[in-house]
Formats: C-alpha cells, structure tokens, sequence
C-alpha cells in the first residue's frame, strides 16, 4: 500500500501545487477589490474568511450566490477571471488522477501490493507454483479439491487472468511475473514461514532451473520439485540439491516398461499416485515381444532404454535420428512404413512423435493393419483431449498429467515414496490383493493418499490419550467418528515410527505417540479421521463410545459423581 | 544545478522568511502584524508541502513532516483571526492577537527545522 500511496502523492503534486496558487491568487484578489453596500457606497473588500468561502463554493461549482451581500462589479469581473482559472485548476487535478489510476505501472503496483499483502496474511500451510500451463494448472484444480492452500505466479497475464475465471473454492493469490526472479519469488512467500514447498512447472527448461536454484538458495528448508525433460538440466538440479526432480518422458518410460515385467505392481503404484478421486485408470496390459516405436528424440530414447531392458525387440522408426533403424522411407504415418517395420508379426506400437496428428495417424493406420497391436500414444498439448479420447488407445502418455500426478502425490504425503520404495521386494501376488481392496476402497474412484503424524500439532487429541495411558491400536481408531461401530473407509500402508517400518500393519498393531501413518481412503473418511485425533471428545466417543462433555466445569463434576456411584 | 532543488529551496526560506516578517513586532498590537503577510506565508508553506509529496527519502519525510508542522499552525493561527472577527465578534484585542502571533511563532521554529534540514542536505551533498 505504501508505495502506491507515494505515487499518488509524488504525480499529484503538480496539480496541488496549481490549484494552491489558483486559490491564493483569488483569495487575495477578492480580499483587494472593494465592494458595494446597499446604498450603492463604495464599501470595503470581503475578508479572508469570506473571500476562502466564497472561493471555495464558486471553485468546486456548487455556487451558492453573492454571499455575503451583492457583489460591486469589480468583484464581479474578478470572480469571472476567477471562476475559469480555478475550474481550470480543479480539472487539471481530475484528469491527472484518472489517468494515474489508469496508468499501467500504477495498477501493476496495486496488484502487486494486495497479492504480498495476501501472501502474507496466509494462516494455513501453502505451496508456490511456478508456472499455471497445462501441468500447473492440473496441480492448482487437484490442490483446490484437497482444500490446500496454493500461491500461484505465472508469468503470461492471460493465464492469470483465466486463473480467476475457474471457480476454485479458495480465493488464491495469483501473480503475473517471472518466476525466474528471486524477489518476484520472495514476494509470493518463499520465505514465508508456512511455505511448505516449490514447484516448478513452467514449460521452460531454464526457468524451472533459475527456480529450483533461486529457491534452494534463499530457503534451504524448503522442498523443491521440478520439472525437467533434458537428461543435462535434470543433472544441474540434482547438483544444486533439488529435492525431486520428476523429467515426465523417463517417468513414461519406467512405468510403461514396469507394466511389462510386473504390471500388478504397476498397477499398485497407478493407483496410488493418481490425482485423488478421479477416474480409476484403466488396466494396462502390455504384452512382451516385438515392438514398434515411431520417433526417437527424447521420449523415444528413455523409452527405448527402458523396454529393452525388460527383454523386448524394438524396431525404431525415425527418419530424422541418425542412431534410428535404417531403410524405412517414411515416418510411420503412412501404412507402407509400418508393413516394413514388421507390424504383421509386431505386438505393439508407440507413436511417440512431437506432434499430436502425426502420432493419431501412426495409430490409426497401425490399428488397421494389426487390429491386436497394443497402441501407445504420446499426448502432447491437453487440448488435444477430446481427440485422444475419442480414438483410445491402449495407454496414453500425457506429460502435464505424468508431472502433475507426481507433484501432487509427493507433497501430499511424503512417506508415499517410502511406501514405493518398500514395494520392490513384494511380489505379483501381494500386490494384486493390495490393488483389489484399494479399488473397492471408494467406488470407482482413485483414493487419495495421506499422511498423519500423531504428534501434538497434527493430532493434539490422539497425541494426549497416548501420552496419558490410554493406548489403542490402530483398529480401535479406525472407527466412523458419526458411528463407530462402522469402521472407517481407509486401509494403512505403512507406520513409521522412528526408524522402523511397518508396512501394512493389521488391525491389532497398537500405536504410540509420534507414529506416522500413511493411508489410503477417500476424501471424506480422512477429513473424518482428522476431526477425530484433533478432537478430544470425537476421540473419547470413537475409542469408548461415551459422549464426554468438553466443559471444564462438567468434567469436574462428573469426576466427582463417579467415584460417589462406586462407593 | 537541479531546478527541482532551486524551486524546493527557494519555497522553505520563503516559507520561513514570510512568516519570520509576520511574527516581527510586539505581540499584543494587531497593526504591527499584517493579514496578508500571514495569508502569504500560509500558501507558500503548502506548496512546499506539496513540493515534498512523493519523496521516499528519510531526509524527504522529515521535510514533509515539518512543513506539515507548520501547515497546521499557520491554518490554527488564520482560524483564530477569523474566529475573532466573523464569529465572536470580539475583533483583534491584544489577547487574540498575541495568540495568532504565538501560533505563527509555532509555526515559524517549524520553518526554521526545515531550513536546517534544508543546509545539512546541501552539505551532506557529495555532487
């Protein structure tokens, strides 16, 4: 508010400064040209008082007559020069301050002022994203839906904008800058005491790299998670300390290759990094044996390493690569190509080009030659949705989707990565169950996968009952807090207490102060399973089924009571 | 040579000599003591009050602070004057009088810290 104040101040100092003199030099001359009393006499001039007030009437318009009697008409010509000077003085100041407040700069700085004064006053925990294309959009729309609070700076004014179109339940700070600034940083709460992490997902490689360095530098403290898709930028933010790096082709690439070897496992992981409560994705099946990719830039060089790796045979076709298979003319769009390629005998095809319609075409055109062919499409630009959709393939890669689904799943529970670490030595078996109850889990929809730590700020409730001898364990908790004799709609993952491990513990598994639960259930059974370790009676209710009273006074009294009714 | 500090310097010594002329005299005697003397030394203290609007500078906000000082003085001192002859009647006794003229003395130390600050911005001055 400060600066904007003294801008207005600093462009409205001509204009005062004009209409000072324009009144004094009226004042004065009222107060020097003599009057006339009601006999016709010569009398003499208006006071000061009388000359200011009459003045100031006459200035503004509102011209209330000769005040204080008939005016002579040498007072009368003055007020005439006077009255054109000081409407003159009056919109020279309107004009001016129009055209400050329309001035661009002007309002760039109202805007900036309310969006740090907004950072400021955040009370909850927040993430900054840097960036609202097609990925941090996605990551904005799924942090709205777990009510968690987000800073936004996006650098083209036009996103921003559209940013306060969409009906997000909260109203966020939003600004139009470049990230790749550390004080544009700073303002939108890098230091900010409930900053809890960054992102950076702007479509620009060097940007995400200015702000993972910007962001490691001003506050170490904070997790950062950045987007990169060349193997050299990933490398320089590794190097800098960057917390998660997440380079979507790669990520493609180990998922479509683990959806060969272990594709329950694939599974498993699917379903608990997807955004939370969406579709739950459809099953991937890749077959083994002899496969077909089309376009070997980036994506088709991770692709390529990983799926050899598991034991298939790829026929590359790309007439731009040089380290490409040779002797194919086209680049797969056209049917001759493909009948080349061996796509009769292949199992699968990947067309995995740059460019949206050429990878439609490869499909489609491979599909009618080998109707069993497994397809797999590279989704570049999410507008581009509704042709993707409409033509369905077998698995589509879709990078915004890939970074946002990551992002989201790490900053929201931090012991999932853990858990997936953990999930190597399972096997095939293990996981299957796994996916079946997690499927059941919320009817159609993917889970959403949360963390609590029992402690005094996450579950002060909990935390107390622990600490005062009332253990339980972890089925007793896992109660509906509305009924409990209903238990609640989640499964555990995995407790970490210490540096101990355990990975889906049973329902006699007894807890104590300071576990870190990971779990799995929807939206409404977490707010549930929040409200009961905060609260103090929910949590009485949940493990005894008593309706304990919150007032002091009455806890006395019962206390009291009780020991009375035993006697 | 900056206009800007020509034009500033020129309004507070003219603020301060202005009001300096008004306050001269006895203080009882309304004669010694000229109308348009204090309605001059009262407009050219607001223009350089308006002079100083915008100026981010710690020595700038010290300035905007004394001439508001003596803004507030001057404008108490022509209330007096007008209270005295338009509203109650009483006109410019020795008493009324030597109270507009103890109010613009108010006013005129307000100057003089201006003009102070005025001088040691100049020595301060490396250019």
């Amino acid at each position: 508010m400060n600066s904007a104040f003294f801008l207005v101040l600093r462009r409205m100092r001509a204009p005062i400064i004009v209409l000072i003199v324009i009144y004094a030099i009226a004042v004065i001359g009222l107060t020097l040209v003599p009057g006339v009393d009601a006999e016709g006499k010569v009398a003499a001039p208006l006071s000061f008082f009388h000359a200011f007030y009459f003045v100031s009437y006459t200035a503004t318009t509102i011209g209330f007559g000769e005040i204080p009697g008939a005016f002579s008409d040498a007072q009368r010509l003055w007020v005439t020069i006077c009255i054109y000077l000081t409407v003159l003085g009056w919109s020279y100041s309107v004009v001016t301050l129009i055209a400050l407040l329309q001035d661009k700069g002007f309002q760039n700085t109202l805007t900036t002022n309310r969006f740090a004064w907004r950072v400021r006053h955040i009370k909850q925990p927040f993430y900054l994203v840097c960036g609202c294309g097609e990925t941090g959009n996605l990551i904005c729309r799924t942090f709205d839906r777990i009510n968690q609070a987000f800073v936004v700076i996006e650098k083209d004014d036009l996103r921003v904008q559209e940013l306060d179109l969409q009906d997000f339940k909260t109203d966020t700070p939003a600004l139009a800058a470049d990230a790749t600034q550390p004080d544009k940083l700073l303002l939108a709460g890098l230091k900010h005491p409930k900053c809890r992490g960054v992102l950076a997902a702007t479509n620009d490689e060097e940007s995400n790299l200015a702000i993972a360095i910007a962001a490691r530098l001003l506050n170490p403290g904070v997790p950062v998670i950045a987007r990169a898709r060349s193997a050299a930028v990933a490398a320089n933010m590794a190097s800098f300390g960057t917390d998660h790096i997440i380079n979507p082709f790669e990520r493609f690439a180990e998922h479509l290759a683990m959806a060969v070897a272990a594709p329950e496992r694939f599974r498993l992981i699917e379903l608990l990094t997807s955004l939370p409560e969406t579709q739950i994705p459809e099953i991937h099946r890749p077959p083994g044996g002899c496969w077909i990719l089309c376009g070997y830039g980036r994506f088709g060089h991770a692709i390529a390493s990983r799926l050899q790796a598991t034991g298939i045979h790829l026929t590359i076709i790309d007439p731009q690569a040089p380290d490409a298979d040779h002797g194919f003319t086209g680049d797969g769009t056209e049917a001759s190509t493909l009948t080349q390629a061996g796509i009769a005998a292949a199992a699968g095809i990947i067309a995995g080009t740059d460019n949206d319609v050429n990878n439609l075409s490869i499909a489609v055109t491979a599909h009618q030659l080998n109707p069993k062919l497994f397809v797999v499409t590279r989704q570049n630009h999410s507008g581009n949705s509704a042709l993707f959709a409409a033509y369905n393939a077998d698995f589509t890669m879709v990078h915004s989707q890939i970074v946002a689904q990551e992002s989201v799943a790490i900053l929201t529970a931090p012991l999932l990565a853990c858990f997936l670490e953990k999930l190597r030595d399972q096997n095939e078996i293990w996981s299957h169950g796994l996916v079946e109850r997690l499927q059941r889990l919320c009817a159609g929809l993917t889970p959403v996968v949360w963390d609590i730590r029992l402690n005094i700020s996450e579950a002060p409730a909990a935390y107390r009952a622990l600490m005062h001898d009332q253990p339980f364990s972890l089925g007793e908790i896992l109660r509906d807090g509305t009924n409990r004799s209903l238990p609640l709609n989640a499964i555990t993952l995995l407790i970490e207490r210490g540096s101990q491990v355990f990975l889906l513990p049973d329902d006699s598994f007894s807890l104590i102060a300071g576990d870190q639960l990971l779990l799995a259930s929807p939206l409404a059974a977490q707010r549930n399973f929040e409200f009961t370790v905060r609260n103090a009676n929910e949590l009485e209710y949940v493990l005894s089924g008593r309706e304990e009273s919150g007032s002091w006074l009455w806890q006395r009294l019962t206390k009291i009571i009780k020991p009375r009714n035993r006697s | 040579m900056n206009l800007e500090k020509v034009v500033f310097g020129f309004f507070i010594v003219l603020a301060a000599t202005l009001n300096f002329g008004f306050f001269l005299g006895d203080i009882e005697r309304p004669e010694l003591h000229n109308i348009y003397e204090l309605a001059a030394a009262l407009v050219v203290s607001l223009i350089a009050t308006a002079l100083k609007f915008g100026d981010r500078t710690q020595i700038g906000a010290i300035h905007l602070s004394t001439s508001l000082v003596a803004d507030l003085q001057l404008i108490a001192a022509a209330i007096t004057w007008m209270a005295a002859v338009h509203i109650t009647g009483v006109g410019m006794t020795p008493h009324v009088t030597s109270s507009v003229v103890s109010l613009s003395g108010g006013a005129l130390f307000a100057n003089v810290v201006s003009v102070i600050i005025l001088i040691v911005e100049t020595v301060m001055l490396r250019r």
